[in-house]
């Protein structure tokens, strides 16, 4: 039968055996990292932007202060967007492991059969986990809704960013159409946007601990996998 | 059929005054100077438009302001520059003689008059929530548009909707460009909207004998090409990061940004911040208190006008994107805490379980295997 991830079964008693493969290649590691750092940025000056620090003393010539929070804003959004054309395009010549999160096989009986094995592993009801090279299915359906959420969030983040920017900007031009699909009033699109970043940072929040959490348990490294490249198999 | 210039200099107007209001409007509609003579040509040789007005489901809060128009004068553009032959709030007939006026009209200027429609119909029963002159009001405006040139929504109850189309809509009120589907639907939102913007968009219609360049949403540009936010006199203190922060302190006093008190003017598209009101004199950011997006779509259900971050009525009434939000990381950091300690109590029962041999035969082969390893 078909199968995605390989059995763990029982670690062989004292003996580890360290085993290693290449997963992810330079292109998808500093992906990941430059969006780890973009989700920062945009989180906490999304969140300011909203809801804005206390006033500065002085004059307003002599400030800028929601100016420099509203650019760095803007110049993570466009880096983080780079990003995801960079990503989109390195699944397309990269290797398997770099379309998995975007190509998800919802249609194989098979794959769901492993889904619910990972659910219930991750509900403590498996012994051992099954063992993977690339991401295992719950993991696959995180990666591909956060790759959505992130596109979702590129798309109401440049319609906002062109309506700052102007009828006539490219922005307005190619993402305006966004705003009407949200029915008119950007308030709208500025609340959905806002309901994005609570997302991601949910995303964060469980992507940070299962990867921890995986790399005690299941005796596979994860933290290490997307810095070296290589995943190693502790047994 | 009498032209404008016919019809100003019967009102009186002089040859220097007629130029005067050229130039004017032309700027007034953004134009160059070398617009003005086409403009006044235009007025001199066109016959006038004829104007039907109708009004819906509204509070004639359009009318009022539309005839405190100061530039051009409401005066000029009623009785010279456009033909507004039918209004009943304004009009002098009343009754059978009114709706007479009306027939006629439909009849000697098929396909050639602008029906400017105030309000909306609402379509619930039948119709039977507006109905002026013995007709619903739904009826009348598909009647009296069918033959129409084009459409200008007054308001933002022709436009959108406005508090009779706030939930839940009892009603059923719905804005003209959701009935009226086969012509040109010009909106003009704003509660009311900016009387120079209403008589120069009618003015712009009426002269040029085209519409004006719309938006995405059917919007004249020239108007609502802005945000509030893009041209409001505050905004070098949103930029500095100087807020009002409660009605009476500091800031408020000073003028700072009225953006944590809820103003809504980045997300409003209008000229308020340019034109403003009743001659130029203020707007209301100007007058201390936040936009409240009156010209947007759907503007009494986008929660309160008092905060930015703005309630969400779908998950309930106080929540709103911050609110769900801390509440939903809240729960998750709390379900990965418990998570993380049951993994943790578990792999230790599960390692110890694991270095305990079995039985003798696998004891026996792990130690075959740790002396291989070794």
């Amino acid at each position: 039968m078909k199968s995605y991830g390989f059995d763990g079964n029982a670690p062989q008693g004292l003996g580890r055996k360290v085993t290693s493969v290449y997963v992810y290649e330079a292109p998808v590691r500093l992906w990941h990292w430059v969006t780890v750092l973009c989700i920062i940025t945009l989180s906490v000056t999304g969140y300011l932007i909203g809801k804005p620090l206390p006033s500065v003393p002085g004059e307003a010539t002599f400030n800028f202060v929601m100016g420099y929070i509203r650019f760095a804003h803007f110049t993570a959004g466009y880096i983080l967007a780079i990003g995801l054309i960079g990503r989109l395009y390195w699944a397309l010549v990269g290797n398997h492991h770099a379309r998995e999160i975007i190509l998800v096989p919802v249609w194989d009986r098979a794959w769901w059969k492993e889904f619910f094995f990972e659910v219930r592993w991750y509900l403590f009801l498996e012994r051992y986990p099954k063992k993977y090279i690339g991401h295992n299915p719950v993991g696959q359906i995180a990666m591909a809704s956060f790759l959505w959420v992130a596109v979702f969030m590129c798309f109401t983040g440049f319609a906002l960013y062109g309506e700052g920017l102007g009828t006539k900007s490219w922005a307005y031009q190619g993402f305006g159409w966004v705003i009407s699909a949200f029915g008119g009033n950007s308030l709208t699109v500025h609340n959905w946007h806002r309901l994005g970043m609570w997302s991601i940072i949910l995303f964060v929040m469980i992507h940070v601990y299962a990867a921890i959490r995986e790399d005690i348990m299941s005796k596979q490294s994860m933290v290490s996998t997307m810095i070296s490249g290589f995943r190693m198999f502790k047994d | 059929m009498e032209t404008f210039y016919q019809a100003m200099r019967r009102q009186g107007v002089t040859r220097r005054s007629f130029l005067k209001f050229c130039s004017l409007t032309a700027t007034s509609l953004g134009l160059g100077s070398a617009f003005v003579p086409r403009i006044a040509y235009a007025l001199e040789t066109k016959p006038r438009v004829p104007v039907i007005w109708l009004h819906g489901l509204e509070c004639t809060c359009c009318t009022e302001s539309f005839i405190r128009s100061a530039h051009p004068l409401a005066k000029d553009a009623i009785l010279s520059l456009i033909s507004l032959d039918y209004d009943d709030t304004i009009m002098a007939a009343a009754g059978h003689q009114a709706e007479a006026i009306l027939d006629d009209l439909i009849k000697n200027h098929k396909g050639n008059y602008i029906v400017a429609v105030e309000g909306n119909p609402p379509l619930n029963e039948d119709g039977m929530y507006c109905f002026p002159g013995g007709e619903p009001f739904v009826e009348k405006l598909k009647r009296v548009s069918a033959d129409a040139k084009a459409l200008i929504a007054w308001g933002s109850c022709a436009s959108w909707g406005c508090v009779q189309a706030a939930k839940p809509n009892p009603t059923r009120a719905t804005p003209v460009h959701q009935v009226i589907l086969d012509k040109p639907v010009i909106k003009v939102p704003g509660c009311p909207p900016i009387p120079e913007v209403m008589a120069a968009v009618i003015t712009y219609m009426v002269t040029f004998d085209k519409i004006p360049e719309l938006d995405r949403q059917g919007r004249p540009k020239m108007f609502y090409g802005q945000r509030i936010h893009d041209k409001c006199y505050r905004r070098p203190h949103f930029d500095a990061g100087q807020f009002v922060e409660s009605w009476d302190d500091e800031g408020a006093r000073k003028g700072y940004c009225l953006y944590k008190m809820g103003c809504k003017g980045p997300t409003t598209y209008n000229a308020c911040s340019t034109v403003r009101w009743n001659d130029g004199v203020s707007f209301p950011i100007q007058s201390g208190h936040g936009c409240i997006g009156c010209s947007e779509e759907g503007f009494w259900d986008k929660g309160s006008f008092y905060d930015r971050v703005t309630s969400i009525p779908q998950f309930g009434v106080e929540a709103n994107a911050d609110k769900i939000g801390f509440t939903v990381a809240g729960t998750a950091g709390a379900a990965i805490a418990a998570h993380a300690a049951v993994s943790a109590i578990k792999s230790t029962m599960l390692k110890k379980q694991d270095l305990q041999p079995l039985d003798p035969a696998t004891s026996a082969q792990n130690k075959d295997k740790n002396e291989e390893k070794v």
